[in-house]
């Protein structure tokens, strides 16, 4: 398969992607707060899934959303960061997390 | 788990209790315990399934091993065409070796000259089980989950790996429905071994990239 193919989707694999700096109270949310407010690029579009935030609460009949794996430099996400100047952290994200970057 | 408890206490002075004894736990469950145990007999009681297919269900979790990505890996080590379907879609490529994938996709990701590629779950413990069999405790500790996101290059080294500093760490955290699998290098001098013979070098390690394959000294 070609990954994505056949998605209608926001984002193409190469688009800069700004990550939402929201902090909700509660919810079952699979964007790890040291991501959000971040700027990475997307790698792959990897399918539709279903919602984690409301299959958590028992809602299974949602819309799917695309989740996506976005490539962020370690050296933005984390600012002291003292590894390699081109080390990566790759990360899967869904779409309505995303925000075209500026 | 149970039954774990009781042969660890009764080990080196089986005789001195009842051969019928029942097996007993010494200690009180934990909370976790009391609730899986709880969720477990409700979910058998209104009938999803019974215990028999919850007792298979772990059979056949446990009998999935390493072995099975290290013969994926040694595959993809002597058929190029092979390694090209499975980096291009992970599922596809273990579904021809016999294995199958549950979940959404497995990415596998090759570690080059250039990249070294690691993998963390930093939300829960994500981890290809289908595989690589259960994952180890340090893959589910606080303290790998955290730091190895933050810091790779410190961590790979207390595992004993040194990724030269012109080469790309990429970590790959698996926070939502794809699952990850290392296709490590091949170490030099292995040229003309059989798929068979390479197996024995792909450990669980080098599969979740905190280590690299290398021939026995």
């Amino acid at each position: 398969m070609s990954w994505g193919e056949g998605i209608a989707s926001r984002f193409k694999p190469g688009d800069k992607v700004h990550v939402a700096a929201r902090y909700p109270v509660r919810g079952h949310i699979r964007t790890p707060f040291y991501i959000r407010g971040k700027t990475g690029v997307v790698e792959r579009i990897c399918g539709r899934f279903h919602n984690p935030e409301e299959l958590a609460f028992g809602k299974c009949d949602g819309p799917e959303k695309v989740l996506y794996r976005v490539r962020f430099d370690q050296k933005h996400v984390w600012p002291d960061y003292h590894g390699g100047p081109s080390d990566k952290v790759e990360i899967e994200i869904f779409e309505h997390w995303l925000e075209p970057a500026k | 788990m149970n039954h774990d408890d009781h042969e660890g206490h009764e080990h080196g002075h089986a005789h001195d209790h009842e051969p019928h004894a029942p097996i007993q736990a010494k200690e009180p469950e934990g909370h976790y315990q009391l609730l899986a145990d709880a969720v477990r007999e409700l979910l058998i009681e209104k009938g999803y399934f019974t215990a028999d297919e919850h007792r298979a269900f772990i059979e056949r979790i446990d009998a999935r091993t390493p072995a099975l990505g290290a013969r994926i890996v040694a595959r993809a080590w002597t058929d190029p065409k092979f390694r090209q379907r499975l980096l291009d879609d992970g599922k596809k490529g273990c579904a021809e070796m016999g294995v199958d994938v549950v979940v959404a996709n497995l990415v596998v990701v090759e570690n080059t000259p250039s990249v070294h590629n690691v993998i963390v779950c930093t939300l829960c413990s994500c981890y290809p089980v289908f595989v690589l069999g259960r994952p180890p405790d340090w893959y589910k500790s606080a303290a790998y989950r955290s730091r190895v996101v933050r810091d790779p290059r410190a961590v790979l080294r207390e595992f004993g790996t040194d990724i030269a500093p012109e080469r790309e760490v990429r970590v790959h955290d698996s926070t939502a429905d794809m699952r990850y699998l290392v296709l490590p290098m091949r170490p030099k001098g292995t040229e003309g071994w059989s798929a068979e013979r390479l197996e024995a070098l792909v450990t669980r390690d080098t599969m979740v990239g905190v280590a690299e394959c290398r021939l026995a000294s």
